[in-house]
Order: structure tokens, then sequence, then C-alpha cells
């Protein structure tokens, strides 16, 4: 008993308590964007709003569940939970039933469960497992490599599945490992070949090449070997501009002026790597180079993109990202989001009063695209207040796995806690037009039981861990 | 490994980043920009399909032959739909209640929130109407369309008829959403690609009131629509409705060719139907009595029915048989009359006779003999056959033609595996096959491909596509129908044929009744066997005969012999569009072709 009694006392009720609002905010927004003056009983199943209710039940005695079995159990087992997923991954390639060209769903018996959604605890689990073990090392191939397989192995088998938005959500894994160690280099030199790969995609070559200009300028300033140079630096992009300008008018050879952004870019960065070797600046010549990279890489993936591709192939690396995945037209999706969202004003229409999500001008309004129902009806208000509510969960959970005493308890907390931030990040960010549409849900918000249960069981799993901090000595 | 805790600030700060620029984004979106202001009332977009008026369709001459007048539905969006006065809208559509609150539930069965078509095809009184009192009745809109009208009672089938999309249509091209409409038939079918022209559309703001505020972010959102575009037949509007005009009360077939080009001058089936009778509210009754009727208005003869072509095919048969040079224009067989073995002739004349005589006094044991000299000149009766067959193929029959209709029929011209079916590998002789000789028995042609190779003969060895479009309007056409395509005999063996054609008119005996003043017309009679009545009359020809301007084919059914009916029937559409006008000692035989009713299929010889 006394053990029974030092779980319920140790247990974090906050994240509970913040697990529990966001649920029940999650399925007040089902109930409005499926509303319909027709079926009013909550307890309708015919209706998404009553089948969530069943998940939320289920998902609670999940969780309970969970809490109940010794800690221990989840640090013993990872490796063999992370093996059934793994194998129900591939099995569903083969049997597997196909939804919106994803074939990625179990069907028993008018129940369908997606087994890529616990794909993410697992590995969290068996990551967790391996980076605990005794005398691992991360900077070395060997643990690097093991890594590398342990993450990638469920993405790659759930991209199979064409279920590219699960696999992405794999990516944040390497917040863990900069945690954990990882240097910074590689952290920031993976963000940035990343991100200038999807903007080469995403973005026009004017505004891109704009903000490349923008940021490296501000990393110069930043950088501060004193503004003498930094004057020396602006000159020599502004002299490189006009050269090419001039030739380019001269020549009238007609290039456009992205063009003309990108050919300065490089030719003043190698001027800058010149001088500042030169000079002996060391800050500046590292950034040049970063500089003349970052505007080569845009300009051989939008080359790559254009020239080498069929357009079939284009169309797929579109669908990727989004870009071209709506068959009303571009943007359509994001569009009607962006009505819906910025309609709602500062208090929102209120509680059933959304016109936008209601008209089926929003795909998948119950779904990926929840918070327009939030944005519709509870306004900027509202919107933030869930906004903020996900930022404390999320600095909790990076505060309780701070407090962990066992490695494995830290790492599974992080994990947690990026894979969470992942999905609000990308999930937002599409709804407001900051982020490509892709489709992955809302943590506890989205209608759907195998997203709302992993969410439970990846979170439940740290709360159990975190409850029985106190039997691991520090590592 | 706690040396990087402090990496943990790291995080939460990028997570904070990543949260303030989400309510940076909220406040942008939400606060500062006007455009989402608007909706900010229960405002309601609302969508409005611009349709485009469909491609006009003119003659050859510069004659409008199809238009489009105004017609307007009435839609309904259930789930604005609020309490209404339901008489006053039954009445004025005069439609029943039970009717207008079926039509209601199946809209909101379709759909709570999308607007569907309640009330199709309103007139534009009633329209004028309702649009002054649409504000009474919530949740109802109208939306515009265009119907198709027809300025001539002639050329229902070669123009064909509009409709609205089916299952299979919304299911192959995205263009279309249901209601829509499209080319069911003819070239409203083969051309609708450039008659639908390009749908638009508009996004307007409407009130809680269902009135029109304006246009939604100013319109940028909106596309106009794209109006179709023209097309200008080769038909000439005249010499079809003179066409239709001598084909009524029978059942029969007109297809008037530009040798020189390969369009269509004049295409006529009959009976006919009035082309408006398929437009409209009424299309579906009037469609239901038109597939019921036991003389099939709706099928087209000229380009479905598969007729043996009867002496007509003799032409063909001497032509082959020259470019064989299994005869020559000296070759002489002779005939004995109807005691003639194994086909009797019908005709009384000299014996024994040449190619040019026997094609003006259409001899059949002549062209028996000639038949079987080309199948005789190869080592097997088989490979004769076949390379018989091949020129015929050439002439355009036994193989669609690939004109610009949707459907039409490649007739018949059996393979050599058909009677080796029949009679066993090698077990067949060309007596056997005899009656391809004289055009009968398997074989059979369409009254185009029959047109068409009397074009080819009148070009003295090609043909162009036979087509019904000239040009669709500053696009042009298909260049497959540009391109010449040779039948494979030299230039020289039509003389004496095309001399045989001419004698063949010129010295008929029912003279009077073809011949047309002024013009030197070649021409060749038939007459096909039928065992369900009367025979068939069949004529083809064409004229002048230096530089010919028109080839013509004519079938009527029952009309016993080919100098009955469809010879003076084509020469009087030959005098029409050569001379433009019927010489008055020739207006009895125009009063005689129309008056003369042949719907009974038994008719006295």
């Amino acid at each position: 008993m006394a053990k029974r009694y030092s779980l319920w006392a140790n247990l974090d009720w906050f994240t509970v308590l913040l697990y529990i609002a966001l649920v029940f905010m999650g399925w007040v927004n089902i109930y409005s964007a499926v509303y319909d003056a027709e079926h009013q009983s909550i307890f309708d199943v015919s209706q998404r709003y009553g089948k969530q209710l069943i998940w939320i039940g289920a998902a609670l005695l999940i969780a309970f569940v969970i809490l109940i079995i010794e800690s221990d159990f989840y640090v013993f087992f990872s490796y063999y939970i992370y093996g059934t997923v793994i194998l129900l991954l591939v099995m569903v390639l083969f049997i597997g039933t196909e939804v919106n060209a994803s074939k990625s769903w179990f069907v028993i018996g008018g129940f369908s469960i997606q087994p890529a959604e616990f794909g993410k605890f697992a590995t969290a689990l068996a990551l967790a497992k391996y980076m605990s073990s005794y005398g691992f090392k991360l900077k070395t191939v060997k643990s690097l490599s093991v890594i590398a397989g342990i993450i990638f192995l469920p993405a790659l088998l759930i991209l199979m599945q064409n279920d590219t938005g699960s696999a992405l959500v794999y990516f944040v894994f390497i917040l863990v490992l900069y945690r954990e160690g990882l240097s910074e280099s590689v952290l920031f030199f993976a963000t940035l070949g990343g991100l200038l790969f999807v903007f080469s995609l995403v973005l026009p070559p004017l505004v891109l090449f704009s903000v490349i200009t923008g940021v490296t300028l501000l990393v110069f300033l930043i950088a501060s070997p004193g503004m003498k140079h930094y004057t020396k630096i602006v000159l020599f992009l502004g002299a490189a501009f006009i050269v090419l300008a001039v030739v380019n008018y001269a020549t009238r050879s007609g290039y456009k002026i992205e063009l003309l952004l990108a050919g300065m870019l490089v030719l003043g960065g190698v001027m800058i790597l010149i001088y500042s070797l030169r000079k002996n600046l060391k800050v500046y010549a590292l950034t040049a180079v970063v500089l003349i990279g970052s505007v080569l890489l845009s300009l051989s993936v939008g080359y790559a993109f254009e020239q080498i591709l069929e357009p079939y192939q284009q169309a797929r690396i579109n669908e990727l990202f989004g870009i071209e995945s709506d068959p009303l037209g571009i943007g359509y999706n994001v569009n009607q989001s962006k009505i819906a969202i910025g309609s709602g004003g500062f208090w929102g229409k209120g509680f059933l009063n959304g016109t936008q999500t209601k008209f089926n001008f929003v795909p998948e309004q119950s779904t990926d695209f929840i918070f327009c129902t939030v944005g519709e009806e509870w306004g900027f208000v509202g919107s933030s207040v869930i906004v903020v509510l996900f930022l404390i969960l999320f600095t909790r959970l990076v505060l309780l796995a701070e407090r962990q005493r066992s490695g494995f308890s830290r790492i599974y907390g992080y994990s947690v806690a990026s894979i969470l931030f992942f999905h609000f990040m990308v999930n937002i960010g599409m709804t407001i037009g900051l982020m490509p549409v892709i489709g992955i849900p809302l943590p506890f918000f989205s209608y759907g039981g195998s997203s709302l249960w992993s969410f439970t069981i990846l979170l439940f799993i740290f709360l159990r861990l975190d409850a029985s901090r106190f039997d691991y000595l520090s590592s | 490994m706690n040396k990087f805790s402090k990496r943990s600030y790291i995080i939460i700060g990028l997570f904070a980043l990543v949260g303030l620029i989400f309510i940076i984004g909220l406040f942008r979106l939400q606060m500062l920009d006007p455009t989402y202001k608007v909706f900010a009332t229960n405002n309601v977009l609302r969508e409005i399909v611009q349709y485009p008026a469909r491609g006009l369709i003119y003659d050859r001459n510069g004659n409008l032959l199809v238009h489009n007048k105004p017609s307007y539905d009435l839609m309904i969006t259930p789930r604005e739909v609020g309490v209404f006065d339901t008489l006053y809208l039954c009445n004025l559509l005069a439609i029943p209640k039970e009717d207008l609150e079926e039509r209601i539930e199946d809209a909101k069965k379709y759909s709570r929130y999308k607007p569907s078509i309640i009330v199709k095809q309103i007139a534009p009184e009633t329209y004028a109407i309702l649009q002054e009192k649409i504000y009474r009745f919530k949740g109802f809109h109208t939306q515009s369309r265009t119907l198709r009208e027809y300025n001539y009672p002639v050329a229902a089938h070669v123009l064909g008829y509009v409709g609205e999309v089916n299952s299979s249509d919304l299911e192959n091209d995205i263009y279309y959403s249901l209601g829509d409409y499209i080319g069911v038939s003819g070239i409203e079918k083969t051309y609708e690609e450039w008659l639908r022209g390009l749908k638009g559309k508009k996004k307007y703001l409407v009130d809680v009131h269902n009135r029109i505020q304006g246009s939604f972010l100013e319109g940028k959102e909106d596309s106009p629509a794209k109006v179709g575009n023209n097309l200008v037949t080769s038909i000439d509007i005249e010499l079809q409705m003179y066409a239709e005009q001598l084909l009524q009360n029978k059942r029969g077939s007109v297809v008037a060719i530009e040798p020189s080009t390969g369009e269509l001058l004049a295409i006529a089936s009959a009976p006919g139907y009035h082309p408006n009778l398929l437009v409209g509210r009424q299309r579906g009754t009037n469609y239901g009595l038109l597939l019921t009727d036991t003389l099939k208005p709706l099928f087209n003869r000229a380009l479905l029915s598969e007729y043996p072509p009867g002496s007509t095919f003799k032409v063909i048969n001497a032509l082959v048989a020259l470019e064989e040079q299994s005869i020559t224009e000296h070759t002489r067989f002779s005939c004995a009359g109807k005691g003639s073995s194994p086909i009797r002739c019908t005709h009384d004349h000299s014996s024994p006779l040449d190619v040019v005589t026997a094609i003006k006094e259409s001899c059949n044991p002549f062209l028996w003999n000639t038949y079987r000299s080309i199948l005789a000149k190869y080592p097997t009766t088989a490979e004769g056959y076949n390379a018989w067959r091949d020129h015929v193929l050439k002439f355009g029959i036994g193989k669609k033609l690939g004109m610009d209709v949707p459907v039409e029929s490649k007739g018949s011209l059996p393979e050599v595996s058909y009677y080796d079916n029949i009679y066993g590998k090698g077990r067949w002789r060309p007596l056997t096959v005899r009656s391809m000789a004289i055009g009968q028995g398997e074989l059979g042609v369409t009254p185009v491909q029959m047109a068409n190779f009397a074009a080819a003969i009148a070009n003295r060895g090609y043909y162009y596509t036979p087509h019904v479009v000239k040009e669709i309007k500053n696009l042009g056409i298909d260049s497959q129908l540009k391109e010449r395509h040779t039948v494979g005999i030299s230039a020289e063996h039509f003389e004496p044929v095309i001399s045989g054609m001419e004698m063949s008119v010129a010295m008929s005996a029912s003279g009077s009744l073809i011949k047309v003043p002024g013009v030197v017309m070649c021409g060749k009679t038939g007459t096909v066997q039928n065992n369900q009545g009367s025979d068939h009359s069949v004529f083809m020809a064409f004229a002048p005969k230096d530089n010919p301007k028109i080839a013509i084919s004519v079938y009527v059914e029952n009309g016993v012999w080919g100098a009955r009916y469809a010879a003076p029937i084509a020469s009087l559409l030959v005098e029409k569009y050569l001379n433009d006008s019927i010489t008055p000692n020739r207006e009895w035989v125009e009063t005689r072709m129309i008056d003369a009713n042949l719907l009974n299929p038994n008719q006295p010889k």
C-alpha cells in the first residue's frame, strides 16, 4: 500500500490536469466542427463527437493502466515494445487497408488502428534504453549509427505506407540528441540544410534570396569584429550587386532580380571570404562560406527540381510539401483555413456559431484542421490560450525531464516533449499558413482514436517514470 | 551528462519562440488583416459558377444553325432555408407542393451546406418575377444557364444534342460537376472540348437576408467564364433542307461530299426529328417518344446502316481488275442475258461487251467474269481474295473512316478466315463468293462510305476523310482531316469506268428522271436485294464529270430499284447544288419525289 500511495502522491497532477484540459477542449471543438442541428445528443455515436467520447474514455482507461504498471516494466521491455511495433509496421504494408492513399491502417471489425501512431513512443523507449545503457558514448560512429537506425527504421516503414507527415515527425529526435550532447554545429547545419531545402521549394526565389541576404547581414552584425569591418561587408555586397546589375543591363541578358541577388551573394561572399582570410577574421570567413554554400544549395535544389525531375516527380515533391496537394487549386485548404481563423476576430464568434468551419469550406476540419474551429469560434483570445497551454505543457515536460535521476527517464521525457512540440508546430503552423500542408494531427485535439491513444500512452509512460523518479539513483 | 543541462533552456527557448511566432501570426490574421473582418457578422460566402455560353454552330455559307437561349435554375442551400410562402413559390413555378417538398428533401440529402438545383430551366418571364421576390425566400437563389436553340428543323443527327452529364462523364473528366451540360451525340459530342468553353466562378458575400453584399476579396479569387469556340460546319443548310424534304415519308439517307476537300455538304437520315425536341424541360418525354418510335428516328442511317452496295459496287470491281491487269480496257466477255450462268443478266444489250458498256448496262455476267479474273490471277482463291480485299479496303470500305462524328459503322468486308470457317481452308472458290462481284451478299457499305468512294472516283484516285466541321473558329481543324488518302488505282484506269458511269446516266432508260440540264453527271444505280419487303433503291454519283464539285450517295429503303427513287433524288440535289434551282420542266420530278410515301415496306414493282 505504501508504494501505491507514493505513486499517486508523486504523480505530477499539474501535467495530468493540463492533459485533461486539452482533451476536453479538443472534444468541445470537434463537437462544434461536426455539429448538426439534427444530431444534438453528445452521445450520438454515429457522429464524430460521440465516437471521440468513446476514444477519450478508452484513453483515460489506458492512462490508468499505464500508471499502475511498475515503471521498471517500460525500461525492461522497451526493446520488445519497439520490436513489436516495427513488426506491426511491416505487417501493415502487406495486410493493411488503404485510407486516403495511405496504406497504414488495420481494420478490425469496424475499428481502424494506425500502427504508425504507436511508432513514436516505441521509438522513444528504444532510444532512451539504448542511450542510457552502461558506458554509452554519444560521439562514436557506432552509437550514432545505432541511433540513426532506431530512429529511421520506423520512419522509413511509415514513409513506405505513403504517410509522409507521420514519417517527418522522427526528425524531431535531433532535439533529444542535442540535449544529450550532440554538437551544436550538427544541429545548426542540419536545421539550416533542411530549412534551405524546404524553403527553396516552397518560397519564391526573390523572397528566398532576400531572406538569406537579410539573415547573413544580421549574422555578420552579431559576429561583432567591429563596425569598420561590417561596413566593408555591406560595401562588398552592394558593389557585387551593382557590378552584376550593370553587366546584366549592358549585355541585355535579362536575368531576373532574384538571380542577380543570388549572384550578388556568391560574388560578395567570395570577396568577403578573401577579405576575412587576409584580415584573419575567422568568424567572417566561416559565415561567408556558409553563405556561399546556402546560395549554391538553394540554386541547385531549384535547378534540380525544374530541370532534372520529370513533371510527375515534381508533382510528388510538391505533394510531399503540400504545395499542390488539393484538387481545388494551390493553397485552397490553407486559404480557407486562414479565412476561418481570421474571421474569428478578437473574441471569436462563440461556441457553435462558426460558419466557415461548418460549410465544408475547410477540409478535414475535425482532424488536421481542428485549430480552425478554435480560431473561428474562440477568436484570438481562445487560440492564444491554447498556444500558451501547449507551451506550458512542453516547458513542464522539459522541467520534469531535467529533474529525473535516470538517463532513461530524462531521454524519454525529452522525446515526449519534442514529439508533442513537433506536432504542435507543424499543425498550427499549417492552419495559419506558416508551414506547408503536412497532414499530422494536433495532439489531444484532433479527432481520432489512434492519435489520441498514442499521445496518451506517450505522455503517461513518462508521468509513470516521473512518479517513481526517487526509485532510481542518479546516474 | 548533466553538463548539457543548460541546453534545456535553449530547447525551452525554441518552444517559446515558435509559440511567440504563432501568437504574432494569429494576431496578424485575427486582429490586423481587414479582409477577414467582413465575416465578423456571420456572413456567408457564396460561390456562383459562371457558365460560359456554348460555341455557336454555322453552316458553310455563314448561316447560324445553333445558338443559345437563356434559361434559369432555382437553387437551394438547405441550411439557409427559413420559413417561406410555399404556396406562392409553387404557383409561380407551376409545380405541386408535394413535388417541391420532395425536391427540398433530396437537396438536403445531397448536402445541407452546398447549393443544389431545385427547379431547372425556368422560363425568362417566370425568372423576372422570381428575381424580384427572391429576397422573401431565404436559402434560395438563381443561376443563369444557356440552352441550345436550333434555327432550322433539320440536321438533328449530325448536329447532335446536349444533355446533362452522367456519372461516367463525372468520373472521366473533373471539369464537370453534377447538373452540367455536355454534348451527347453528333458534333456536339465530338467537339465538346471546344464548344463548352471554360466555366468561371464568382465569389460573393451574402448577408443574413440572402442579399448579395459585394464580391469577396474584391474579386481577386474570381475567374471569368470563357465562351466556347464557334464551329463552322461544311453543311450547306439549303441543300440539307432540300435533302430532308425529298426524303420525307421515306426511310433512307443522303450523303453529299465535296470531293476536293472531303467536306460533307449534306448528311441526312430519314425519318429525322426536329432538333428543338431534345432541348429544355420536355427533352426527357420527347426522347422517350423518339426512342420507342418504330421508324427509329434517332438512328443515323447515313453513318450506321450497313446495306449491301448493290450494282454501285461494280465500279470498284472494274477498277480493281484494271489495276490488277486481270482485264484491260479492251477485254470483252459475252453475256447470254437471262440465260447467263452463274449470275443472270437483267438487262438487254449487245454481246460480247467491254468494260465501258458493262458499267453502262450494269451487266452481271461481265462483272462476274471480271471478279473471277482477279481471284484467278493468284495461285489460290484465298490469296486472290486477299489481294482484292486490300484494294477494296483502300476505298474506305470495311473500316471506319475516322470522321469527326462520335459513332460510325465500319461496314462489312469479310476476311478470308470468315469463309475458311464456313467452307474450310482451301475449300472455297471464286464461285463461292460470286455475290461479291455484283455487290450483294456479305458486303455491307454505309451511305457515307458510298459517297466517299464516289468522291474517290471523282478525284480519280484519292479521297479526304469525310468531315462535318470545316473550321473550329480561329483554330482550323485536325490535320488528319486534311490528309489525302490514295486508293492505289492508277489514274488512267478511271477513264473507262467514268465513261461507263457517264453513259449510264446520259443514256438511261429513265433519262428524263435523272438527267440534270447542263451538267455531265456520272453515276451508277444499284438495287439492294431485301427479304423483308421491296428491294432498296441506291444511287451513287458525282458531277460535273470534269472538276467535280459534288459526290453523292442516296439510299431509299424499299425504293424497288435504283433509278426509281434514289437516282432522281440525287439528280435533284445535284441540280440544286450546282444550278441553284430546279428547271421548271423538272418540277414534276421534284413533286413526285417529295410526294412519294414509302413507309409501307412493300411497294408495287
